[in-house]
Parts: C-alpha cells; structure tokens; sequence
C-alpha cells in the first residue's frame, strides 16, 4: 500500500493542491484569497492534466528528420509525448486569465461600493442598511 | 523526467502555494503567486510541455502578476486572514 501511495507521488501532490485551492476558496474571508485560491485549483487541474501526456523515454513533440520530399515515413508515436492534452490546456490557460481580469474588474466595483474587501464586513453591511 | 527534479519542483510549488495563502500582505501574496506561476513553467518545461509552458510564462506568471497588482493598487493591501 505504502509502495503503491510512493509510485505514483506526482498525483497526490496534485490533488494536495487542488485541495489547497478548495480551502482557500471556501474557507478565507478576503476576496483577493479567493481569487488566489481559484488560480491554484485552475493549475493543478491543468497540471494533472498536462501530466497524462508524458510517456518514459521519450521526447518533445517536434518531428525531426522528416523533411522535406519524402513524406511518408512512418513516424514512432512512443519517441514522442502526447501533445493533445498540452494543446487542449492552452485553451484552459487562456481561459484561466479572462476569469481571472474579469473577477478583479468585479472585486473593484465591490470595494468602491462598500470600501472593504472582507466577506464577512461586506455581509455585515449588507444586513445593517437592508439592501 | 527525471523524479528527482520532478519531486523537488513540485515541492516549491507547495510551498509557494501554502505562502500565497497565509501571507496577510495582499501584495506579497500576489508575487509569491508569480513565483508559483514560474514554478509552474519550470514544470511542465520538465514534463516535456514546452508550448504550455511558453503560455504560462507569458499569461499566468506575466500578465496575471500584472492584474493583481493593479487590482490590488487600486484597493486594499492589508488581509485580515
């Protein structure tokens, strides 16, 4: 059980810091921890996915030698590490950032309305003026 | 991928995460998140990743260190928690 928790380490140190990410998002108070917390969980779930892509011994996915000519070579698929989990991560990185600006342009507009950043003033506030 | 490197990058990782989290110092806390993101990088350099890892130096560590800063700027600097 022991060997079996130590091969495969990578993976648990993933959901270690999804599982950080988690926290912050539920359990701090101020908004920008939130969105610290989000950022991570974001990246470990890319990272663990981009890891599914590796293979042992081999390379960086860039043909070489197959120049110009003669196309029609056959290509070793286990000399190369899987690309589509890195193309399809690209997208979820770019994605990642707009969420990100879009929830810092939201953060701002709630600090010029109630002048503080902690959840638990803001509820606070919120039942005392009744709006 | 070498475990060795594999392990101890990862552990920087953590540990930067974990730092993010529990400075009180919004500002520190968006720069250790810049250096999490460059760990990141390092990372998936390592897995074999580069054109993710490209995407990351540039958009998570660069722009994203950008934006919190901003946001930052423009509103509170102390945390309470």
């Amino acid at each position: 059980m022991l060997e079996y928790i130590i091969s495969k380490y990578n993976f648990w140190i993933y959901v270690i810091l999804m599982m950080i990410g988690l926290y912050a998002m539920m359990g701090k108070r101020n908004f920008v921890k939130k969105l610290i917390g989000m950022n991570i969980f974001q990246s470990a779930i890319i990272l663990f996915f981009v890891s599914t892509g590796v293979k042992a011994g081999a390379t960086v996915p860039i043909l070489s030698g197959h120049g110009h000519g003669h196309g029609h070579e056959l290509i070793e698929v286990a000399k190369y590490i899987n690309p589509l989990p890195h193309v399809l991560m690209l997208t979820a990185i770019v994605v990642s950032i707009a969420t990100t600006g879009v929830a810092l342009a939201v953060l701002i507009l709630i600090y010029r309305r109630y002048n503080t950043l902690e959840e638990d003033e803001i509820l606070k506030i919120r039942k005392d003026t009744g709006v | 991928m070498i475990w060795q490197l594999d392990l101890i990058l990862l552990l920087f990782v953590l540990i930067c995460a974990i730092g993010a989290l529990t400075v009180k110092d919004l500002l520190g806390a968006v720069i250790i998140l810049g250096a999490y993101s460059f760990f990141m990088c390092i990372l998936w350099t390592e897995m074999g990743a580069v054109d993710v890892a490209f995407t990351e130096a540039a958009v998570g560590a660069g722009i994203g260190t950008v934006l919190f800063i901003a946001a930052v700027s423009k509103t509170k600097r102390r945390s309470k928690d």
